[in-house]
């Protein structure tokens, strides 16, 4: 699989246009986000951009469709390919819909060295797909990640804020099946 | 033992809470900066100190502040970069998830001694249960009156706040890093005019690691004299050291500069040698930019001294014999990996992560990574070799940020001492996709 910064720039955001109205913020997150643009200076309040993508994602599904992304330019007064350039420049942000619970293995030289690429391997294997690719029941995405900054720990992987460290195939079978039990009933 | 002056109180119980941090000491160095020292005072402690950039660069932080330029009426800012990254590197990261307030101290002095009333911390995306740790951290210390308007009654004011980024390595390049909190993509910015002059939002900045500002409170607390007397030469004070890869005990380690890197490999009380009884056979001392060492340069040089922990005896020898001590990301290989395997890793890294703004950078580190990719899986030729250090020289210096320097380095110096295992990829293309080449005659002195 060809992979760098070009695989992802030419994903077009209208790809994932829909015709869905845009998502709101409930009061309580509106707080937030006010919170966020108060970090900064009158007028600098397109800084509070990647920190609101974030937001986002989480409460809006995983990913940052294109009413997302026009709702979140209208609440920092600016323009929406402002956030669009900044949403498909950062690996972070999902432009497309995932599965309920990305699974993101770290494979870079440290945590290779440990065998992250058996980890990747052993993943494959379990839910019968290859990375990148969503399991059939629409639970698992899983992806691979460029070093996360858990290097003494590896083998290791990302799912949602939380890092699991010191990976074996027992561990990994422990840890899908929680995930599978926390997300089943969402 | 050596001397912990940063995580001297990472392991007390509770120590990420304001209440037990000020009981070990804490905060001990705003009252005295903000009670008895001017702003001046403050920079001529770093200056006198000599500590040295701890991101990698090692460029001393007392000149990089004494360069902020200082007009009236524009203000300042302080940036500390925690958008830590560069593979092999978690040491950042165990600073502010153990002991956040040090960092937050660090800042405040920091900004008094750089006369900001605003300063930020950028933090990776990966890491957003840190940013809330420090974030809460950042909360206690204005609820004590330790940040926002008046400080300790002493007239001085700041502001700080933390932003995360998006999973963005070259945000780790400090204009890259300004670019984004500024809410946009990474691109480096063409220098000059530097931070320096014009930073964030066109103002004065100073963009400093994380281990750096958290050293300029030991060296307040005790003096830059003091700080000065750890370490040898030019390498002063202490180092945040990540070590990982296949070590018996990989982890974060704070060692004084001066170390032998014998010592720090081997011995018990630090990594305490190569995991599962096999023999050394690379390192890369300082993060994956840094050039790879094979077992011979690494506990000496090549004159046959002891190899120091040091920024000057990991680079003795230059590139043709040395490396760098970069960033502290200590990655030990042993026996059994691949060199060519784990280049073409690392150049996957920087092609995945060169942000397309310059064509060398961006056509260059795909270019390898696919080379190197046919070489590791048997498909190469001998010229490829030869090739890689063509498009090197392409790279190298032609791009508007250091992060094409850093991709060519590695690639260079892994070829320049395991050429012969490149080869043996190419005249041995069935064995190479089945087997690892070994230790070969690397390990043996030089003479």
């Amino acid at each position: 699989m060809q992979e760098n910064w070009t695989h992802k720039m030419s994903i077009s955001v209208t790809h994932n246009y829909t015709d869905q109205p845009e998502p709101e913020f409930s009061a309580e997150k509106l707080l937030e986000v006010q919170r966020f643009i108060n970090m900064y200076p009158e007028g600098k309040q397109k800084s509070a951009l990647m920190r609101i993508l974030h937001l986002a994602e989480e409460e809006f599904g995983g990913w940052l469709s294109v009413p997302t992304m026009n709702y979140v330019a209208r609440l920092l007064n600016i323009q929406p390919i402002e956030v669009y350039e900044v949403a498909t420049f950062y690996t972070m942000f999902n432009i497309e819909k995932p599965g309920k619970v990305v699974l993101e293995v770290c494979r870079t030289g440290p945590c290779m060295l440990v065998g992250s690429d058996q980890i990747i391997e052993y993943i494959e294997n379990k839910l019968d797909i290859k990375v990148g690719q969503t399991s059939a029941d629409g639970m698992f995405t899983l992806k691979t990640a460029e070093c996360l900054g858990a290097c003494g720990y590896g083998p290791m992987l990302q799912c949602g804020k939380h890092y699991h460290e010191h990976l074996t195939p027992a561990k990994v079978d422990e840890l899908l099946d929680t995930l599978r039990k926390e997300h089943s009933d969402k | 033992m050596g001397r912990k002056l940063l995580l001297e109180h990472a392991n007390v119980p509770g120590i990420e809470t304001f209440e037990v941090y000020r009981r070990n000491g804490g905060y001990r160095s705003v009252e005295k900066a903000l009670k008895t020292m001017s702003p001046q005072n403050v920079v001529e402690e770093v200056q006198a100190s000599g500590l040295r950039g701890r991101g990698g660069a090692g460029f001393p932080t007392g000149m990089k502040w004494s360069f902020l330029a200082k007009p009236e009426g524009v203000p300042r800012y302080l940036l500390c970069n925690a958008d830590e990254s560069e593979p092999g590197t978690f040491k950042d990261r165990y600073l502010m998830e153990k002991i956040p307030h040090l960092l937050i101290e660090g800042m405040i002095v920091s900004s008094y001694a750089l006369g900001c009333n605003q300063s930020y911390i950028y933090i990776r995306g990966e890491y957003m249960w840190v940013l809330e740790i420090v974030e809460k951290a950042i909360a206690e210390a204005y609820a004590n009156g330790f940040l926002g308007k008046n400080i300790l009654g002493s007239g001085y004011d700041l502001d700080l706040a933390i932003a995360p980024g998006g999973g963005a390595y070259i945000c780790g390049e400090e204009t890259a890093l300004i670019e984004s909190l500024e809410g946009k993509r990474g691109n480096p910015r063409i220098k000059p005019p530097f931070p320096a002059v014009k930073g964030l939002w066109g103002c004065p900045t100073v963009v400093n690691n994380v281990e750096s500002i958290a050293a300029v409170v030991p060296i307040v607390n005790d003096g830059g004299a003091e700080y000065a007397k750890i370490g040898i030469g030019k390498s002063t004070g202490t180092k945040l050291i990540s070590a990982c890869g296949n070590l018996v005990k990989p982890g974060v380690y704070e060692i004084e500069l001066g170390l032998s890197v014998e010592e720090f490999i081997y011995s018990d009380e630090w990594c305490g040698g190569i995991a599962n009884g096999k023999k050394i056979k690379a390192c890369v001392p300082g993060g994956s930019s840094v050039p790879i060492l094979p077992a011979n340069l690494i506990t000496k040089t090549a004159e046959g001294t002891d190899r120091l922990m040091t920024y000057e005896s990991l680079a003795e020898g230059g590139f043709a014999t040395g490396s760098m001590l970069g960033s502290g990301g200590f990655i030990v290989f042993d026996e059994d990996q691949c060199i060519v395997r784990n280049t073409w890793n690392f150049a996957r890294f920087y092609a995945h992560e060169s942000c397309g703004q310059c064509s060398p950078c961006r056509e260059g580190t795909g270019w390898m990574e696919k080379v190197l990719r046919r070489l590791e899986h048997g498909q190469g030729h001998m010229h490829d070799i030869d090739l890689l250090a063509e498009i090197n020289k392409k790279i190298e210096g032609n791009t508007i940020c250091p992060l094409g320097d850093a991709a060519a380095w590695p690639v260079a110096a892994a070829i320049r001492h395991f050429r012969e295992e490149f080869e043996w990829h190419v005249t041995h293309p069935d064995e190479a996709v089945k087997r690892n080449f070994g230790i070969a005659s690397n390990h043996m002195p030089l003479v």
